[in-house]
């Protein structure tokens, strides 16, 4: 067993800043991840990091916006220490030497971004993702941070106490994927799950085919609610053939979208007569499927996003990477025709529930970045906003995890603050299959101490694989694709009841056929069957949670739309959806989201761009 | 079309399986009898391929390298083959993961981001280094070979080990230094644009390590820095914002025995560089600034 103080999960921007944070609060920090930190997905993002470092814009502007593209679901304190706090980590980063684009006078560049109020997107051309994550690993190897890469985490280790509040985590089992061997990582501080996204829950999405959302699922499973699942963010610009993302710094710059008949949409249909194509991104992504459907999309399918009139120039110093992705992945040239995009799945607002420290409501139990909900995106991410989440909440939660005082958290975890159950009786049913199959509830075993409950669920993590190496059944690769075709299908920018509810009936038949998964590759070596098979469970997991969420809410809010109800009902729907795992009986519920920031509430205006 | 694949192997197999031990352990039992299963499985694919090649000429034809120190019959290096539906814009990525996932669940290559960013699934394509997701199947020519990245050990399959090359990338101090920072609070460095220009392509480097597989010096001399560690410290050296002090010592790393003098100019890493980074342009202005700085000492 490997022993340190904090134990970060996962590798990409938050996870990397998280150890980073608590290897400087003098903790020993060892990452655990499942790719090699340099192939984290963070590195696939390419606009930028908002970050209000001029004197003409401030903090304050950013927490607006950011509410505002929120619809009013973000927690103020969260959003505030987002805003507050992304200034100084731009610059940390750039005293990391990180490659930002520079204007005329040697400063960093910023650009305007959809729903900002402010050119405050600070960016290195179109592949700020890359620069950042190679920064900060350059800064884990000058630390000489230990790294496990290539070691899948299969499960936390858990207490098993009723109320999921009295629990602690004491580390994570895992399984090494070159040798073979399940192993546990005992973290005496705290365990951080920086996993990132869920992306593959969908069959169009720009994530890469790493991101099974497993944090969220072993959090989920181990007690920690699920919070706002049925926020996804369908990005407007993406591939067709393959959902590579087309970053939004192109809009962001003045490119412009087309339909069929060469309208101008987002104006003339009167999508965004303010904004147009820089409106929010659950906007234009409806608007671009209502053209479709109405039959002025392109092959049925897409609209143009067209960059000409930028120029050469522009394009080469701003852009490149755009011209690359577009020639690579779908054989267009932007100097010279538009380039075909339609919206697909990108981000998860939602997430492992979390306070602003990044603590969760187990014991030693954190999350940060994509995985975890603070809130800071509520029902709607503005464009530029997850990377400083990244270096935030990541270095927040190392520092909390290394045993920094950082005051009483003002969100409530769990059910601590108000909390209401919901009323919604669902037709089919949810959880767990049966007594405990593959894809049951773990739970802790009960043990008297933390080495004695480490031992044991390294024990059992062992007896899974043998048994999933040895059984015969299923191969998880048809149940993942039924998973991605009934979301794709149903759960989508356009969401409806009956498809909602087929979407969950889908999702039972998957969980059953999951009971008789097996892996037919017996190798011990690099046995990515297993893998995959394992991740499969915990994209089933968020599959579900993600579909009850949004079948119970009867509302139009952010990036959830629904046909029986399309408009925000603040009277009843002003509250974050929860997902408790329930020992294998979920258990949906609400809490109010917290409007009350430092100096000022937030009321919720129309949101109108 | 054929699909016969060497047929032998399989026969040496089912006979290793069958006579492998004294007494078999019940574990031994259930992988021998998984054995049995997946030849099985693997002789009704190749049957099931055959009549879908037969049936549907709009098929690509993949032989995959494969090996696995693990598995008896995978222990000798074999190449299966597998016919793929092509669909358009499909890559050497697209056509391996529908293999994996319609025929063969233990065919094994590192892939991620399928967007040329992650730099996982650099492999040899028809004799050349290549990233499988950035690589159309319409521009090969059939059978596409699809074999692990030269000069490197086989892990299995398609994956080979990567520890030597993290190791080289590691050594040449990869992080920025400087002993200066501005006084002000939340003041970032000044770099012109200029000097951000010439950085950048060397900082577009994904770790692929397509590069070091090319590269005839480093098959030859394990020690060799190889390009990609070279051009990291070019990114470094040529950075403005980190002082004369700093340069000095970066000289000094690249100069050594195993260092930029054994470069000798062949080109073949930036051939193979997915990301178009001029490696070899970038490690000969070292030698040049290592050549202009020990003429300062002089």
């Amino acid at each position: 067993m490997h022993e340190h103080d904090v134990v970060v999960v996962g590798a990409g921007g938050a996870g990397l800043r998280a150890a980073i944070a608590a290897q400087e609060e003098g903790a020993d920090v060892a990452i655990v991840s499942k790719l090699h930190p340099v192939r984290s997905h963070t590195g696939a993002a390419e606009g930028g990091i908002n970050a209000a470092l001029r004197d003409a814009d401030s903090w304050e502007d950013h927490a607006y916006d950011t509410m505002k593209g929120s619809d009013y679901l973000g927690d103020a304190p969260a959003v505030e220490a987002l805003c507050k706090e992304s200034p100084e980590e731009v610059i940390q980063l750039e005293h990391w030497g990180m490659p930002f684009s520079r204007e005329e006078d040697g400063r960093v560049s910023q650009r305007p971004f959809g729903g900002l109020s402010f050119p405050r997107t600070t960016y290195a051309g179109a592949e700020t993702g890359h620069q950042m994550l190679h920064t900060m690993y350059e800064q884990v190897v000058k630390r000489g941070i230990t790294v496990y890469d290539e070691w899948h985490v299969m499960d936390l280790v858990v207490t098993d106490e009723d109320d999921p509040a009295d629990r602690t985590c004491h580390g994570v089992v895992a399984y090494d994927i070159q040798r073979g061997e399940v192993d546990g990582f005992r973290a005496s501080g705290g365990v951080i799950l920086a996993t990132g996204g869920m992306g593959q829950v969908f069959d169009h999405t720009t994530n890469a085919v790493a991101n099974t959302g497993d944090g969220v699922a072993m959090a989920y499973r181990a007690g920690v609610p699920m919070e706002d699942m049925e926020f996804i963010q369908f990005h407007p610009t993406t591939l067709p053939s393959t959902g590579v993302l087309i970053s939004e710094g192109v809009r962001g710059e003045g490119g412009i979208l087309y339909n069929e008949k060469g309208e101008r949409f987002m104006f003339e249909h009167g999508y965004a007569n303010n904004d147009g194509e820089l409106a929010s991104r659950d906007v234009v992504s409806r608007a671009e499927l209502t053209e479709v459907n109405e039959g002025r999309g392109i092959e049925d399918e897409y609209v143009h996003l067209d960059m000409r009139h930028l120029g050469e120039e522009r394009i080469l110093d701003r852009l490149e990477n755009i011209l690359h992705l577009a020639e690579d992945f779908e054989g267009a040239d932007g100097l010279t025709e538009p380039m075909p995009v339609k919206p697909g799945q990108h981000y998860a607002m939602g997430g492992i529930e979390t306070n602003e420290h990044g603590e969760t409501v187990i014991d030693g139990l954190y999350a940060a970045g994509e995985c975890a909900c603070a809130s800071v995106h509520g029902a709607n991410r503005l464009g530029g906003n997850a990377l400083p989440e990244l270096i935030v909440f990541g270095k927040r939660a190392g520092h909390h995890a290394a045993g920094r005082e950082m005051g009483e958290a003002e969100i409530p975890t769990g059910k601590r603050g108000e909390w209401e159950p919901a009323e919604y009786e669902f037709e089919v049913d949810v959880g767990a299959v049966g007594d405990r199959g593959p894809a049951a509830a773990d739970g802790g075993a009960v043990a008297a101490d933390a080495e004695g409950l480490m031992e044991a669920e390294i024990e059992r993590a062992r007896e899974r694989v043998e048994d999933l190496l040895a059984r015969k059944g299923r191969n998880h690769a048809e149940i993942r694709s039924a998973v991605q075709e009934t979301m794709t299908a149903n759960v989508n920018v356009f969401r409806e009841e009956e498809g909602l509810k087929e979407s969950l009936s889908d999702l039972r038949e998957a969980r059953e056929a999951y009971t008789e998964v097996a892996v037919s590759d017996p190798s011990r070596t690099f046995n990515t069957d297993l893998i995959h098979t394992m991740e499969t469970r915990n994209v089933l997991d968020i599959a579900e949670a993600l579909a009850m969420g949004a079948l119970a809410r009867r509302e139009f809010r952010g990036a959830h739309w629904r046909k029986e109800r399309q408009e925000r009902d603040d009277e009843n729907w002003l509250k974050h959806t929860l997902v408790s795992w329930n020992d294998g009986e979920p258990e949906l519920w609400y809490k109010p989201a917290i409007l009350e920031g430092e100096a000022k509430t937030y009321e919720p205006k129309v949101r109108s761009y | 079309m054929s699909t016969q694949i060497p047929k032998q192997t399989e026969k040496a197999d089912e006979t290793a399986a069958e006579t492998e031990t004294d007494a078999p352990s019940k574990g031994d039992e259930r992988r021998a009898e998984k054995r049995r299963r997946a030849d099985e499985r693997r002789r009704q694919r190749e049957a099931e391929e055959a009549e879908r090649a037969a049936a549907d000429e709009n098929t690509v034809e993949l032989r995959v390298f494969r090996y696995d120190p693990d598995v008896e019959g995978k222990q000798e290096p074999r190449f299966d083959t597998f016919h793929v539906p092509f669909t358009k814009g499909m890559t050497v990525l697209d056509a391996l993961m529908y293999a994996r996932d319609s025929y063969d669940s233990s065919l094994t290559f590192r892939h991620s981001c399928r967007q040329a960013v992650c730099g996982s699934d650099a492999m040899f394509v028809n004799g050349g280094q290549k990233l499988a997701c950035k690589t159309q199947i319409d521009e090969l020519e059939e059978p596409i070979r699809v074999e692990p990245l030269p000069h490197a050990e086989v892990t299995k399959d398609l994956v080979v080990d990567m520890e030597h090359f993290y190791d080289q990338m590691e050594a040449v101090e990869p992080y920025f230094q400087t002993n200066e920072y501005p006084d002000g609070e939340l003041e970032e460095q000044r770099q012109t644009r200029e000097n951000r220009e010439k950085i950048k392509m060397s900082t577009r480097c994904i770790w692929c390590s397509a590069c070091m597989s090319s590269c005839n010096i480093a098959a030859g001399d394990n020690e060799y820095l190889g390009p990609a560690a070279i051009n990291k410290a070019y990114r470094f050296a040529m950075d403005e914002r980190e002082g004369e002090d700093v340069k000095q010592k970066r000289l000094e790393i690249i100069e050594q025995e195993h260092g930029v003098w054994r470069c000798q100019t062949q080109f073949s890493c930036t051939e193979v560089c997915p990301k178009d980074i001029p490696l070899t342009e970038h490690i000969q202005e070292l030698k040049r600034e290592a050549v202009k700085n020990n003429l300062k000492f002089w």
